[in-house]
C-alpha cells in the first residue's frame, strides 16, 4: 500500500522556485492497479519518484507498506528500494551486459548466492516469455522485448510494488498491449500493487482499477476508473476521457443544431450497465408518438461494463417529449439536453 | 646516418619502458580522480561542491602547465620518489604527473556519456554509492573509457619525446638530438616513421579493444 499525505514538492529553478507537487492526498491500496493521468508537466512523474525515494519530499509524507520514508534512514531506504520495482518509459538497461546479467542485476547486488540468482533470472524470462533471450545484448531486442527485460529486472526482488513510469508510451500499440497484459497478469499472478503513469487514457482504460487526474501540481479528480470514464467531473479529466471515449458532440451535429428551425429536443443520453442492453429507444418511441432520430452514439466497454451514450433528437408533440423523459427518470438513465454551448 | 641499429633499438624499448609504465600509473592516478570528478558533481550519487571544486582547480592547474616546464619543474619531487633526476626513471615520474590529471578528465567526460537512466535505475534498485560505480558506471563506459586511454597513450608518447632533457632517451629523444639538432635526415625519418608505427598499432590495438568490450 502506498499513501500520499500532504505531500508536496518544489524545485529550485533559474526563476525561482518550482512547485512541482502542492499537497497531495491518495491512497494506493494493496493489489490495485492505480493509474496517474496528466500533461507533461503536471507533476505525474516526480509523484511516482516520490514513491522509490528517486525525488525526496519538500513536505509531508510517503507511507510504503508502513514506513514513512520520510522518518527513515538512507540505509532503510535502501531496503524499502529494494521491495519496490521500477519501469522505465526508456527501459534504462544496462548496454554492456546480457540480458541475463540485466536482470540478474538487483540481486547481485543483494549478494544473492550464484544458483539462487540463475533458478530466478530463468523463471522471469521464462515469465516474461524471454526464455530464449539470456544470451542476447539489449541492442539486439525490440522495444517490446526491451521492456519485457525491464520488467523482469523489475521483479527479481520479488517486490509488492511495481512503479511504470509512462512504460508504454516509447512502444507501438500492438506492443503497449502485449506489455499491458504482462502487467495485468504480474497484478494477479503476484498480486503486486501496480503504480503506473501515463499520458494516454487508453492505457488506464485497459488495466487500472483507479485514475487520479493531475494538473499544475494539483490531484484534481480521483475516482474508479469507471467513475472517471463514465462522469469526469474536470475539464482535463473531460479532455483526456474524450481521447478514447470519443463523447463529445460531433461538430456536425451541433451544426445542426444551431442552424436547424427545431433546435430543441436534442439529449445525450447514457445507458449504463443493466441499461445498455434493453431497448429503450424503441420502447420510447411505440409508448409515446415520437419518433426517435439518433444523431450520434457509441457504446464501448469500461472495466467489463458496457457503456453507452447516445444523441438523440425526439420528434413529435412537446408534452409527448416530457412523457419520454420522466420514463427515463423512472428507470434511473441519465440524460442531459444538449445546446450547443454546453459539451 | 649517425646512430647505429642497437642504440634505434634500445630507444625503442625505452620508449615503450617509459609508455607503460607511466601509462599504468596514470591509470592508478587518473582513474579514481576522474570518478571523484563525476561522483561528486550537481547532482550525482556523492555530490560534494567543495570537493569537486578542489579537485577541478587542482586537474585544471596541472594541466595548465607546459610539459617541458614540469618536467624540470618538479625535479626535487622526481629524486624523492625514484632517487635519481636523470633517466629512463627520472622521465616517468613527470610523465605521470603530466598524464594522471588528463587521464583523469578523460575519465569524467566518459562518465559524462553514461545514460542518466542507469543510473537512475540503480537508485532504484537501491544500490549503494559503490555498487553504482562498480556495477553500473564503468562498465557502461568502458567501452568509452578504453578510446580515451588509447588517447592518452598516444599523448605519452608525444610526452616521451621531451624526456631527453633529464636523459630519458626513447624514439622522440633520438629524433630531436639527432635528426633536429644535428641535421641527419636519415635518423630523422627512421625515427618518425618508428613513432608513426607505433601510434598506428596503438589505435588500432585501442579500437580494436573498445569494439570487444562494446560490442559494436
Amino acid at each position: 500500500m502506498i499513501e500520499f499525505r500532504n505531500l508536496e514538492k518544489s524545485f529550485e529553478g533559474k526563476h525561482g522556485a518550482v512547485h512541482a507537487l502542492k499537497d497531495i492526498n491518495l491512497t494506493v491500496e494493496k493489489g490495485a492497479i492505480y493509474g496517474v493521468v496528466g500533461f507533461s508537466g503536471a507533476g505525474k512523474s516526480t509523484l511516482i519518484r516520490c514513491v522509490n525515494y528517486l525525488e525526496q519530499p519538500t513536505a509531508g509524507s510517503v507511507i510504503v507498506d508502513g514506513s514513512d520514508l520520510t522518518q527513515i534512514s538512507t540505509r532503510e531506504i535502501r531496503s524499502v528500494k529494494k521491495k519496490i520495482g521500477m519501469v522505465f518509459q526508456h527501459f534504462n538497461l544496462l548496454n554492456s551486459k546480457t540480458v541475463y546479467a540485466n536482470v540478474a542485476m538487483p540481486l547481485i547486488l543483494d549478494n544473492t548466492p550464484k544458483a539462487k540468482i540463475r533458478e530466478r533470472v530463468t523463471e522471469l524470462l521464462d515469465f516474461v516469455g524471454l526464455g530464449d533471450k539470456a544470451k542476447m545484448y539489449p541492442d539486439q531486442l525490440s522495444g517490446g522485448q526491451k521492456q519485457r527485460v525491464g520488467i523482469a529486472r523489475a521483479l527479481a526482488t520479488q517486490p509488492s510494488i511495481l512503479l511504470c513510469d509512462e512504460a508504454t508510451s516509447a512502444l507501438d500499440p500492438q506492443t503497449t498491449d502485449s506489455i499491458l497484459n504482462l502487467l495485468r497478469k504480474i497484478n494477479e499472478e503476484y498480486n503486486i500493487t501496480i503504480l503506473l503513469i501515463t499520458h494516454e487514457m487508453a492505457v488506464v482504460r485497459e488495466i487500472c482499477n483507479r485514475v487520479a487526474v493531475m494538473e499544475d501540481g494539483n490531484v484534481i479528480e480521483e475516482g474508479t476508473v469507471f467513475e472517471i470514464f463514465s462522469n469526469p467531473q474536470t475539464a482535463t479529466g473531460k479532455n483526456f476521457v474524450n481521447t478514447v471515449m470519443h463523447t463529445e458532440i460531433p461538430k456536425y451535429v451541433t451544426e445542426m443544431i444551431e442552424n436547424g428551425s427545431d433546435s430543441t429536443d436534442v439529449y445525450r443520453i447514457n445507458f449504463v450497465d443493466h441499461s445498455a442492453g434493453r431497448p429503450f429507444l424503441s420502447q420510447i418511441s411505440k409508448k409515446f408518438d415520437l419518433d426517435v432520430n439518433v444523431l450520434f452514439g457509441n457504446i464501448t466497454e469500461l472495466q467489463g461494463v458496457p457503456f453507452g451514450n447516445l444523441i438523440v433528437r425526439f420528434q413529435g408533440d412537446g408534452s409527448e417529449v416530457t412523457k419520454a423523459l420522466s420514463y427515463l427518470e423512472e428507470n434511473k438513465i441519465v440524460y442531459n439536453e444538449v445546446n450547443t454551448n454546453a459539451g | 646516418m649517425l646512430v647505429n641499429q642497437e642504440q634505434i633499438l634500445s630507444a625503442v624499448i625505452e620508449t615503450i619502458q617509459m609508455v607503460t609504465v607511466s601509462f599504468l600509473f596514470s591509470i592508478l592516478l587518473g582513474l579514481p580522480l576522474g570518478i571523484a570528478l563525476f561522483v561528486t558533481r550537481k547532482g550525482q550519487i556523492l555530490e560534494n561542491k567543495a570537493l569537486f571544486g578542489i579537485l577541478n582547480v587542482v586537474i585544471n592547474t596541472f594541466r595548465s602547465i607546459p610539459f617541458i616546464i614540469l618536467l624540470v619543474a618538479i625535479i626535487p619531487f622526481t629524486r624523492l620518489v625514484v632517487g635519481t633526476s636523470i633517466g629512463t626513471a627520472a622521465a616517468i615520474v613527470p610523465m605521470i604527473v603530466y598524464a594522471g590529471p588528463y587521464i583523469a578528465r578523460l575519465v569524467e567526460s566518459s562518465l559524462l556519456e553514461v545514460d542518466d537512466g542507469v543510473l537512475e535505475a540503480a537508485d532504484a534498485m537501491g544500490a549503494t554509492p559503490s555498487q553504482t560505480i562498480y556495477r553500473f558506471l564503468l562498465p557502461e563506459a568502458l567501452s568509452s573509457l578504453v578510446v580515451n586511454f588509447t588517447i592518452a597513450t598516444i599523448g605519452l608518447i608525444g610526452a616521451s619525446a621531451m624526456a631527453g632533457t633529464v636523459g630519458g632517451g626513447g624514439v622522440g629523444d633520438l629524433a630531436i638530438t639527432y635528426g633536429y639538432q644535428r641535421f641527419d635526415t636519415v635518423t630523422m625519418a627512421i625515427t618518425v616513421i618508428i613513432l608513426i608505427v607505433m601510434v598506428q598499432g596503438l589505435q588500432s590495438l585501442g579500437n580494436f579493444l573498445s569494439r570487444v568490450v562494446g560490442r559494436r
